[in-house]
């Protein structure tokens, strides 16, 4: 178990190259679709309505999925759990800098959030809900990423 | 099916089912959740220019979140066709201040008068899909991550970061909401 771990890294690559890896994540992507559509987080006018604070009812989603998702690391981590692709479970710790990327990109993807009524998940789920639309939404997304990297360079992180 | 399924979800039912992918991520192949990232992957696959930020194997890091978000887009289509569509039960506050702004269809999962092709090309249309959908992309992109990757991701880990991410996107969100869409709707 704790002999060669570069070893066991680099069997679990190719491990998740495997199509029946793939699978896997286009099944739990299939049900985060559906959960989001029923949890109706994808809807403008429940964004409306949570940036109105005129129902508790984003609020309580977002702050209990942080707490199940919050719980469950603090499982695995504590039981050292492994993946199913034999990887240990380790969560990369983002950087702080000085922190201008956080606060002036997040400030303005929550003008965009407001704006379209959805983040870049529902963005998607949106699309197979039928409001086709958004696929133009996501093609500006796209670019709105492009237009980052090309200023990149300049910007403050 | 049982009948709960159809029906609108409790926020107690569904936020904790939202919070169960970040240990299914991290247990099928050690995968932090986080959407935004495929946005990245996208243009690294398909228009990398010559643009350092895109030069990476978006194989190896991103094709299963790619897929991923393939299967958000099916089930979002699936869901939408399983089972009676309803329109969503907003609070009568919202409804009130919402039909004082311009909205008179409430049918749907977001108003038709705003997002359809041929609002697309009013002005209320236009900035919210593609202005709108331009920030997501720049912001998040910025930010290095969404409302999956910072708001639970992060938070679940307890990270500085996306704490201050987190507080931007409600800076921005209310923003737009008390001084863009009064002008705009």
């Amino acid at each position: 178990m704790t002999t060669k771990p570069q070893i066991e890294n680099e069997g679990s690559v190719k491990a998740e190259g495997r199509p029946v890896f793939l699978l896997v994540y286009l099944l739990i992507g299939i049900a985060f679709g559906i959960v989001l559509t029923h949890a109706e987080v994808l809807s403008w006018f429940r964004i409306q309505e949570m940036f109105r604070f005129q129902s508790f009812r984003m609020y309580g989603i977002i702050g209990s999925a942080i707490a199940t998702a919050a719980l469950s690391i603090a499982i695995i981590k504590k039981s050292m759990l492994k993946s199913a692709s034999g990887e240990v479970i380790e969560i990369p710790k983002k950087t702080l800098g000085t922190g201008a990327r956080y606060a002036v990109g997040g400030t303005i993807f929550g003008l965009g959030w407001a704006l379209t009524g959805a983040c870049p998940g529902p963005l998607f789920a949106l699309i197979g809900n039928g409001v086709s639309v958004m696929a133009v939404a996501v093609l500006s997304a796209l670019i709105g990423t492009w237009v980052y990297a090309l200023l990149r360079p300049r910007l403050p992180h | 099916m049982a009948s709960w399924y159809f029906r609108e979800w409790p926020w107690y039912v569904a936020g904790p089912i939202i919070g169960l992918f970040v240990p299914a991520l991290l247990l099928a192949g050690n995968k932090v959740f986080g959407i935004s990232s495929n946005l990245r992957h996208l243009c690294s696959a398909i228009v990398p220019g010559k643009l350092e930020y895109f030069r990476y194997d978006w194989r190896k890091s991103g094709l299963w979140n790619l897929v991923f978000l393939s299967g958000v887009f099916i089930g979002g289509f699936i869901a939408s066709h399983w089972g009676t569509p309803h329109d969503i039960a907003i609070s009568p506050a919202t409804k009130a201040a919402l039909t004082q702004l311009g909205i008179h269809d409430f049918s749907g999962v977001a108003p038709h008068e705003i997002f359809s092709w041929h609002a697309l090309l009013t002005l209320r249309g236009f900035v919210s899909v593609v202005l709108g959908g331009f920030l997501v992309g720049f912001g998040t992109a910025y930010a290095g991550g969404c409302t999956s990757g910072h708001a639970i991701s992060g938070l679940a880990n307890f990270e500085l970061p996306s704490l201050i991410a987190v507080l931007g996107f409600f800076a921005g969100g209310l923003a737009a909401t008390y001084f863009i869409l009064p002008h705009l709707l």
